[in-house]
């Protein structure tokens, strides 16, 4: 447990001192999310029928843009042999770099979201369900993401490869976190869904990171 | 002459149905002879390469 | 296991296998489109459309059958090493691929009629398209190394995290389809099957398996044919440079 706190404020002094990760993924989030209005037009009824989706869809890619870079830095300056060396399990590792990530793309990706919902007409019933499905899914999308970053490191362009692995495996976070959202906007019960989103991060929980430190092994074979 | 003429129409669906069946076949043997040539291939170079290294075996497990 | 875990076994077992596995390919796709085509009546509903379901349902079956193979070949080359389940998963991805792919076209050539439209965000052919980019994923993480092993391994994880995942997949897929179902699309297939009908289904279903692993077979032994010739490559540049060394 030391060891993992230890971990995640290495990352987070890592990336407070890099200091651009968090705000780019951000400026990428909004940016994105303000072509759609010049992409389907201005009408408010039509903004607000897709604004969940478009909200959930951009936080998917925002939270794939600093995947990358999660184990390659390490991986290529030694240390993540030298950090696999000492007694602490991979797995511990995997997870305290999820949990840096998350807090540094996943908790700015929630506290967007709201703004650029307005921005997007959505009903004011969808909010609470925005920020709780943002919640429960972004982890999930870091736990996914790990995975997919450990399996590309010292692989040919590592990037674009990144995303084909891990874009299909969100869908079942994306149906669920808008579904939540539309039955809320509706007014109808979305417990349902958030139960399910919930179900699929503790499963993730886990076997990501499971999946992730085999990968990390044989990276460094 | 009549019943092969109705047999090809399918009930007017010939467009559907015959590009169907033609598609999984030309896919099929495709994926076949694909795979056949590949093992042709590597069949060769391997014969080449024990002639021009006599006496050692390319020993993979064991 | 009749000492098919190692190159030599398996090339044994397969040229005795292989033959059989033609004919019964051959013999029952023959009297499975024979079935198909000329036997079996066309849908009161679907009219004569339905014989496109008889391609179309092994297709399917083969790219779920494909990827079941390469997740348990993963597996079992993940846990007891051993290379010949690796090459298996291997050798299984583009089939399985490529028949995902025709389900898909069949399925569209089907809906076309049918449904009025090329595509219609079905349930199941909405899986089956997230089934296809999966199987793109694993065949791209296997190419994206220098070292085969290393993209073996690699793939054999996210083979297995996949197989994790398809039934969640199916799952949010349906419920999602299930939230949006447009009341006019008709049902893919009805709910009890005529047995003129699935006289040739299972007579194709098996045909098209009996295919799979006798295409699975030729693809396999060109793989240990190919791990011959690296060794060998490796070990003539080996005898180079001792040979240099001792000039």
């Amino acid at each position: 447990m030391k060891r993992l706190i230890e971990i995640i404020r290495r990352d987070l002094r890592l990336a407070l001192r890099q200091g651009s990760d968090s705000v780019m993924v951000v400026t990428f989030f909004v940016l994105t999310v303000i072509l759609f209005p010049f992409g389907i037009g201005p009408e408010a009824n039509i903004l607000e029928r897709v604004s969940p989706g478009v909200l959930w869809v951009t936080a998917l890619l925002a939270s794939m843009l600093s995947l990358d870079r999660l184990f390659q830095a390490d991986y290529e300056d030694g240390s993540l042999e030298l950090l696999a060396l000492t007694p602490t399990a991979l797995e511990i590792l995997v997870i305290g770099k999820v949990a840096a990530h998350w807090l540094t793309t996943g908790l700015p990706l929630m506290i967007a979201a709201p703004v650029l919902a307005v921005l997007l007409h959505m009903n004011g019933d969808g909010f609470v369900a925005l920020l709780v499905t943002m919640l429960l899914g972004t982890p999930t999308l870091s736990l996914i993401g790990a995975m997919g970053a450990a399996l590309v490191l010292g692989a040919r362009r590592g990037g674009v490869l990144l995303s084909l692995l891990v874009l299909p495996l969100y869908i079942p976070v994306l149906i669920f976190g808008v579904g939540a959202i539309d039955s809320a906007v509706q007014g109808l019960d979305y417990s349902a869904q958030l139960l399910l989103l919930g179900g699929i991060l503790l499963a993730a929980l886990p076997l990501a990171p499971l999946a992730a430190a085999a990968a990390l092994r044989q990276a460094l074979e | 002459m009549d019943a092969v003429t109705t047999f090809f129409e399918m009930g007017g669906y010939a467009r559907f149905v015959w590009p169907a069946y033609g598609l999984v076949s030309v896919v099929a043997l495709g994926l076949l002879v694909m795979s056949l040539r590949g093992l042709r291939c590597r069949q060769k170079e391997l014969a080449a390469l024990q002639e021009r290294l006599p006496g050692r075996r390319g020993r993979v497990w064991e | 296991m009749l000492g098919l875990s190692t190159p030599s076994g398996f090339i044994k077992v397969s040229k005795l296998v292989s033959p059989w596995l033609w004919t019964a390919c051959v013999l029952l796709i023959g009297a499975g489109l024979y079935f198909a085509l000329f036997v079996s009546p066309a849908d009161y509903q679907q009219g004569q459309t339905v014989r496109i379901m008889y391609i179309h349902v092994p297709s399917a079956w083969l790219g779920m059958f494909g990827y079941s193979v390469m997740a348990l070949a993963s597996a079992a080359g993940l846990v007891w090493k051993n290379p010949l389940a690796d090459l298996v998963a291997k050798a299984s991805a583009p089939i399985g691929a490529s028949f995902t792919f025709l389900c898909l076209a069949t399925g569209s050539l089907w809906g076309k009629p049918m449904w009025g439209t090329w595509w219609a965000w079905d349930a199941r052919l909405t899986s089956m398209l997230i089934l296809l980019f999966l199987y793109f994923g694993y065949i791209a993480l296997q190419n994206a190394f220098d070292d085969p092993g290393r993209g073996a391994r690699a793939a054999a994880i996210l083979a297995l995290a996949g197989f994790v995942n398809v039934p969640v997949i199916k799952f949010s897929v349906d419920w999602w389809k299930t939230l949006h179902q447009p009341a006019s699309l008709m049902k893919m297939s009805g709910p009890a099957l005529h047995p003129s009908m699935l006289t040739p289904l299972l007579l194709m279903v098996s045909g098209f398996t009996c295919f799979f692993v006798a295409v699975l077979i030729v693809r396999v032994r060109t793989e240990i044919l190919a791990a011959k010739i690296r060794a060998l490559r490796l070990s003539e540049i080996h005898a180079a440079q001792g040979s240099g060394v001792a000039g």
